[in-house]
This record gives structure tokens, C-alpha cells and sequence, in this order.
């Protein structure tokens, strides 16, 4: 739809443009601000330039947490992209049992994520929960409390329970989008399962799959209330993600200006990922 | 294999994966009908001592509903104030192009995409400065962050789908701009502000970070609550399970209305 040239429009996005520079620009400056001072107390305060930056890039702590948060993010997407492709292309295609399908599938996306973190605590438990209790009986030593690659484990499992339902969703109503006509001229054609997927499903579902890519690597990249309502972090940091980094750095030891300068640089990144995102969708809407 | 052998083994494929799905959750409802005392006892797959004890607990300890109340509180001012700035936004969006509209879509999604941990500190300095600490107010503008943009990207969505020509054959019949708005626009896109506002609604609802920050007795939202408790020496796991199974139910209650609609909303209107 074409759209008419008029920057009244402005009066129109006025309310959103103040609510939003409240909530996200007074703190950012505060956040720009605490970088660059050196805070003992309440008008207590030195200017030091770049040296927090300095300080934060060679930390090697946040070197660390860093590392693990890009090692988590690429787990995510390879397991959740394939797993939710396959999930939406096993799913009935009408009727009642697409609408149950869709709704069970909804289910775990609706629930506070501090929750997800209690339903998996208890659920991986070796004494009390299901998960858990099985794997030792299955004679797997498994205690996620104790040991990091079990715990390691246990996120990612909980992430793919948690967060795969959407890729399916996504890739659902993308194949849903797929006329008839299709199928119909790849069946005349005699072409072979994997050849329908290949060449006429999966290049439809070309612009929803940026979206869930997109979607699972910021999310995924931000992770913080599931890991820690079920691990805390631990053992020792194995499961500290860069969210609890900061989160631990600013309110726990209340260091602002390495928090502040940490924040900035986990900002950039996220800023980068977001305009790729926002370049990939308004490319799509040129398409449509 | 035949195609009624490969309907069945993809029915039977997705059945699995549903009930795996599934079991964590009946796991959490099977244990919040136990007595602490079977939970500890031993593995049992379903309640051999039922009991409503663990609910009835919430249901009358004011530190435990109080949470729910004021995470309810929360939410719906945030869903009243999301829609209201973000409808006129999401209209102009859809219909016009003025300077500067594409940087500022970029910025809102952006906010979007802000790891709440970033903003935890200049939140909490920020309410505090100005006396908002420990209110639900609070809570429900912090989480503006991230519901005004998405409330802007949905509705923006529905909107595009209504031809411009209602907007111009309302002028001509003589509606004032926010006459037509409220009387003829709004009606037109009833169903498109319904499932913005379930998403506002979930996204609120399930954030825990911001609102656990700007809290501490008075605006406490339930899951506050429910970490609290697991920091206690010995954890009420029945009390708990009752717990997680209360915060999950308003979603299932009314996502059966929003079913065709659950990929557009997660996805930010763009499906």
C-alpha cells in the first residue's frame, strides 16, 4: 500500500517517542555517564575517560562468560532451527487437531520464565524429579547441581523445551502459506519426499526461518532468568551467561563503572544483531 | 511407504514430541497434588495421597496471593498504557511516511532486542530518584520497553490490511480524526487489538528480571515470590509446584482464542 507523505504523522508517534526516551533513553545516558566516572559516592566522582572499557575487554572473566554465551547461542540455533522444522512439518495440516497442536505447542512460551526454571529444577532433580530419577536408574551418573557438563546440558535442554515450539510455530504458518497448486505440480512431477522440502518447502520458508534465527540468537543471547532459578550459574561459572555477568557486577558488587562500560559493549552487540534484523524484515516487506 | 503409513508415522512423530513437551509441565501439577511427604519419600507418577493442601496454602497466605494481585496490577496497566500510545503510533506508521519514520521503527525494535540486565541499574536509580520504587507504576512503565514496540509492530501489521479508502469515505463523511479513530477504525480492527494486547499481556507477565529489581514488599510480583522462597532452608516443593501451576494457567486459559495468531505475536507481527 502506497502511503501518503505527511509529517503531521509526527503529533501521531509522539506519546510512544516520550514513554520510550523515558524508559530506555534517560537510562541509557546514565548508563553512558557511569562509564566513563569512577564512582566513590554521591558526588564523589572522577573522570576517567576510557579506562573502564579498557578494564572490561581484558577481563577475562567476561572473556569467559562471553565466550560461553556464543557457545550457548550457537547451540540453541543448531539444535532448535532443525528440531522446529522437522516438529512443523509433522503437524496435522487443519482442522480440531492443528488447533490442539498449535495450542500444546504454544503452552510452554506462556509460562513465566522463573517458572520454566522451577518446572526444570524439579523435573531434573535426581531424588524428586522424573528426569532426573530416570537417568540414574538408566545407570548415567547425572547430578546437575554437581557437575558443569551435566548442568551445561541441562540449560540447553531446557532452552530447546522452552523456545523449539516457537521455531515450529514460525515454520508452521510459513508452510501454511504454501498453495496447493505446489504439491499438486511436484506429485505430477513425481518428485521424492526430500525434493519437495528442498526445493519448493524450505525456500518458502526462507523468510520465516531469518525471523526464528534472528528471534532465537537475541533471546538465547540474553538468557538470564531460566539459568538462574536452575543452576544459579554454577557449579562454580559454568552456566553464568553473560545477563548474570552484568546483573551479579551491578547490583550484587555494585561496581558501576565496569557494569556500566560492560553494558555498552553487550548493547553494541546486541544493536548490530538487531539493525541485520531490521535490514533482513524491511527487505521482506519490499518482497511482499 | 504407502502415504497412509507415512500419515501415520508423522502423527505418531508429532504425538511424541507433544508428550515430551508435556511431560515436565504434568510433572510440575503431579507434585502440587502431593503432600511433602510422598514428594520426599519416593518417585510415585501420579498423587497417591491427593490433597489440595498446597493450593489452599496460596489461596490463603496474604504473602503468597498478595503476588499474584500485584503482578496482575502490573500487567494491566502496562497492557492500558502500551495500547493507548501505541494504536495512534501504529496508525501513522501503517499510513503515512514522514521523516525520520524509518529510524524511529529501528529504534523502538531495538529496545525490543535491549537485554533488560543493561537497564536493571539505571532503572532502579531512575525509580528511586523519583520516588516510583517498590510501586506497581513502576513495573508497568519498565516494562514499556519491550511491549510498545511489539504493540506498535502488531497492530502496525493488522492495520496495513485495512484499505485507506475507509479511512478517506469517513472523512468525507464528515468524522473528526479521532471521532473516526475510536468509532470507525478501532471496531474494524477489534481482533488485531485483541491479540496485541494478549501478547502485551504474556510478555509482562513472564518477565521476572525488571520487575523483581524494582520491587521489594508493596508491588512484589509472584515470581519474586517464588524465588524467595527457594532461598529458604528447607523448600515447601508441594507449595511451590502450586505455585508454578497458578502462573501458568491464565495463559492456557486464553491462548485457545489467539490460536492462529501465536506465531505473528512471538514473531513481532511479521509472519
Amino acid at each position: 500500500m502506497s502511503k501518503v507523505p505527511d509529517n503531521r504523522a509526527w503529533w501521531l508517534v509522539l506519546p510512544v517517542l516520550l514513554l520510550v526516551a523515558f524508559s530506555a533513553l534517560v537510562p541509557l545516558m546514565t548508563v553512558v555517564n557511569y562509564s566513563v566516572q569512577d564512582i566513590f559516592g554521591p558526588g564523589n566522582a572522577y573522570y576517567v575517560g576510557t579506562e573502564w572499557f579498557r578494564d572490561v575487554l581484558r577481563d577475562q572473566r567476561l572473556q569467559e562468560s562471553l565466550l560461553r554465551q556464543f557457545g550457548f547461542s550457537a547451540a540453541v540455533l543448531a539444535i532448535e532451527i532443525p528440531l522446529g522444522i522437522a516438529v512443523a512439518l509433522m503437524m496435522p495440516k487443519g482442522g480440531i487437531r492443528a488447533s490442539l497442536c498449535l495450542i500444546l505447542l504454544a503452552i510452554p512460551l506462556l509460562i513465566p520464565w522463573n517458572v520454566v526454571g522451577t518446572i526444570w529444577q524439579i523435573f531434573a532433580r535426581g531424588d524428586i524429579g522424573l528426569f532426573g530419577w530416570g537417568l540414574n536408574e538408566l545407570g548415567f551418573s547425572y547430578n546437575y547441581t554437581g557437575d558443569p557438563v551435566a548442568a551445561w546440558f541441562t540449560v540447553l535442554l531446557m532452552d530447546v523445551w522452552h523456545w523449539t515450539p516457537l521455531v515450529a510455530l514460525l515454520c508452521y504458518s510459513g508452510l501454511r502459506a504454501i498453495p496447493e497448486a505446489f504439491y499438486q505440480a511436484a506429485e505430477i512431477d513425481r518428485a521424492s519426499r526430500w525434493a519437495v522440502f528442498r526445493y519448493i518447502q524450505l525456500p518458502r520458508l526462507r523468510n520465516v526461518l531469518v525471523i526464528a534465527v534472528l528471534l532465537r540468537f537475541m533471546d538465547s543471547f540474553m538468557i538470564y532468568t531460566e539459568p538462574f532459578v536452575l543452576t544459579g550459574g554454577g557449579p562454580g561459572s559454568s552456566t553464568t551467561f553473560l545477563s548474570q555477568t552484568l546483573t551479579t557486577m551491578a547490583v550484587g558488587q555494585f561496581d558501576l563503572g565496569r557494569a556500566a562500560a560492560f553494558s555498552l559493549v553487550y548493547f553494541l552487540i546486541v544493536l548490530l544483531v538487531s539493525w541485520l534484523f531490521f535490514t533482513a524484515i524491511t527487505h521482506m516487506d519490499k518482497e511482499r | 511407504m504407502s502415504i497412509q503409513e507415512k500419515s501415520r508415522s508423522r502423527g505418531l512423530g508429532i504425538t511424541l514430541f507433544i508428550v515430551l513437551l508435556m511431560t515436565p509441565i504434568y510433572w510440575l501439577l503431579n507434585m502440587s497434588f502431593k503432600t511433602n511427604q510422598e514428594i520426599l519419600s519416593g518417585l510415585t507418577l501420579w498423587p497417591n495421597d491427593f490433597t489440595l493442601d498446597n493450593y489452599r496454602v496460596i489461596f490463603t497466605d496474604p504473602s503468597w496471593y498478595s503476588g499474584y494481585i500485584n503482578s496482575m496490577i502490573y500487567v494491566v496497566m502496562n497492557m492500558a498504557i502500551t495500547l493507548v500510545v501505541a494504536l495512534p503510533a501504529a496508525y501513522a506508521f501503517s499510513r503515512y511516511r514522514f521523516i525520520g519514520d524509518k529510524h524511529l521503527f529501528f529504534w523502538l525494535l531495538s529496545n525490543r532486542m535491549a537485554p533488560p540486565a543493561v537497564f536493571l541499574l539505571p532503572f532502579f536509580q531512575l525509580y528511586s530518584s523519583i520516588g516510583l520504587f517498590d510501586t506497581h507504576i513502576a513495573v508497568a512503565l519498565a516494562h514499556c520497553l519491550f511491549n510498545v514496540p511489539l504493540a506498535v509492530w502488531i497492530l502496525e501489521g493488522f492495520m496495513s490490511g485495512v484499505p485507506r479508502e475507509y479511512d478517506e469515505m469517513a472523512y468525507i463523511d464528515g468524522h473528526s480524526f479521532p471521532r473516526f479513530f475510536v468509532k470507525v477504525f478501532m471496531p474494524m480492527i477489534s481482533s488485531g487489538i485483541g491479540v496485541t494486547a494478549f501478547f502485551i499481556f504474556m510478555f509482562s507477565w513472564v518477565e521476572l528480571l525488571l520487575a523483581r529489581t524494582l520491587t521489594s514488599v508493596d508491588a512484589q510480583p509472584i515470581a519474586a515470590i517464588m524465588t524467595r522462597t527457594m532461598g529458604a532452608s528447607g523448600i515447601d516443593w508441594g507449595v511451590l509446584a502450586a505455585a508454578g501451576v497458578l502462573t501458568i494457567l491464565p495463559g492456557v486459559l486464553v491462548v485457545w482464542f489467539v490460536r492462529n495468531h501465536v506465531a505473528r505475536g512471538f514473531a513481532l507481527g511479521r509472519v
